[in-house]
């Protein structure tokens, strides 16, 4: 950090504060690329989010109605032989992620309950718009059949024309929705 | 010894999830703000963590191919379904402007104590079950996105991995640059404000 930088984090609080106490970007980025290559090593894949909430809607619809949960054609299959779509790497992976986010949390001595997002929105508005958003990263997930993690992220790094392409989508959607959604997000 | 190992089991997930979780926090990747910030194009944070590691472990994987210690073909590579990526990601990146996060960086704020991130999962869950009730009115449009003939962007412009990889480097180089002449502005006019 160049000389004089900090007096001006002091002087300009809202610029840097908020990122002060994270890790450089780029840091960051070295130590999730050597994760990544090491997960490719020691699994032949790369890292994931979006199957487990899948396999998690799939073992709640068969729950709720077994029988409409077996005739879905998407869900149905991955339900077949009383099979439990839970029982699967990215369980124990995503239960990962829950696990280290914790800890990065309690280290650094961000860990605490609160609702984040907006603040000039009300709890319920907030909330809301983390389920609607939600829904929709949800729904895109299913038909881009990955996410940022799975797609973006693992899918690029083996220079997947599918994980450019839905970098592209996500980013030309997402700074779209950002400026369209920037007074809600103030 | 080949590899990949081909580990399948509980341990490799919790170990690497963990680090995953972990890193994702500490590079502020948990936090809605800075990934809505990205979105405003006025916090860069997302696009630098992401590339720097695309870059990486693209770079690990091409050198582990090219040493014939792991040959490319033993790793899974996503079809290039185009329509499908582009949508998907179209609809990903909308519900992040809209809610904050994507799948992976709303556990890790749910894990940090957001309950928005907790609501914005049981989205991912209830969005999951909307794509599965449209998905016979879909299936056409769906079946129709053949996977194009090339997967990789080597196999697409006959280019070697590491020239590609290389392009990747000077993007996010100049990506960089670009954004931190742009900051540096800001912040001496911002000081210059302070100081009067």
């Amino acid at each position: 950090m160049p000389r004089g930088s900090y007096e001006l984090q002091r002087l300009v609080p809202d610029v840097k504060r908020s990122s002060r106490s994270y890790w450089n970007a780029h840091l960051a980025g070295v130590a999730l690329g050597l994760t990544l290559l090491s997960t490719f090593v020691l699994t032949g894949h790369g890292l994931g989010a979006s199957g487990f909430p899948t396999a998690l809607a799939a073992r709640t619809a068969d729950m709720v109605s077994p029988a409409l949960a077996a005739s879905n054609q998407y869900l149905g299959p991955m339900l077949e032989d009383g099979r439990n779509p839970l029982d699967a790497w990215i369980t124990w992976q995503v239960l990962g992620v829950a696990i280290g986010g914790l800890a990065g949390a309690l280290v650094s001595g961000a860990f605490r309950w609160h609702i984040d997002g907006p603040t000039h929105l009300r709890t319920l508005a907030r909330l809301s718009m983390a389920l609607v958003g939600g829904m929709l990263a949800g729904f895109g997930a299913r038909v881009a059949a990955g996410c940022t993690s799975g797609l973006g992220l693992s899918g690029s790094a083996t220079l997947a024309i599918a994980g450019f392409v839905f970098l592209m989508g996500f980013f030309a959607a997402g700074v779209a929705g950002g400026f369209a959604f920037r007074r809600l997000w103030r | 010894m080949s590899l990949p190992l081909n580990l399948a089991g509980p341990g490799s997930g919790l170990v690497l999830g963990s680090l995953f979780g972990f890193i994702l926090q500490r590079g502020g990747l948990g936090n809605g703000c800075k990934l809505t910030g990205q979105l405003r194009l006025e916090d860069w944070t997302v696009f630098n963590v992401m590339f720097t590691a695309i870059i990486v472990a693209a770079s690990g994987l091409w050198i582990l191919d090219a040493t014939g210690y792991m040959p490319a073909a033993g790793t899974f590579v996503p079809a290039a379904y185009f329509r499908g990526a582009l949508a998907g990601g179209g609809f990903v990146g909308l519900g992040m402007s809209i809610g904050g996060y994507c799948p992976g960086t709303s556990v890790v704020a749910a894990a940090s104590g957001r309950i928005d991130g907790i609501f914005f999962f049981v989205g991912l869950v209830a969005g999951t079950l909307m794509f599965a009730g449209a998905y016979d009115r879909m299936s056409a449009w769906m079946q129709a996105d053949t996977p194009l003939p090339a997967s990789t962007l080597p196999e697409l412009l006959r280019m070697p991995g590491w020239a590609i990889i290389a392009v990747l480097a000077l993007i996010a180089a100049s990506v960089h640059l670009w954004v931190t002449r742009g900051e540096r502005r800001t912040n001496a006019a911002a000081m210059k404000e302070a100081l009067r």
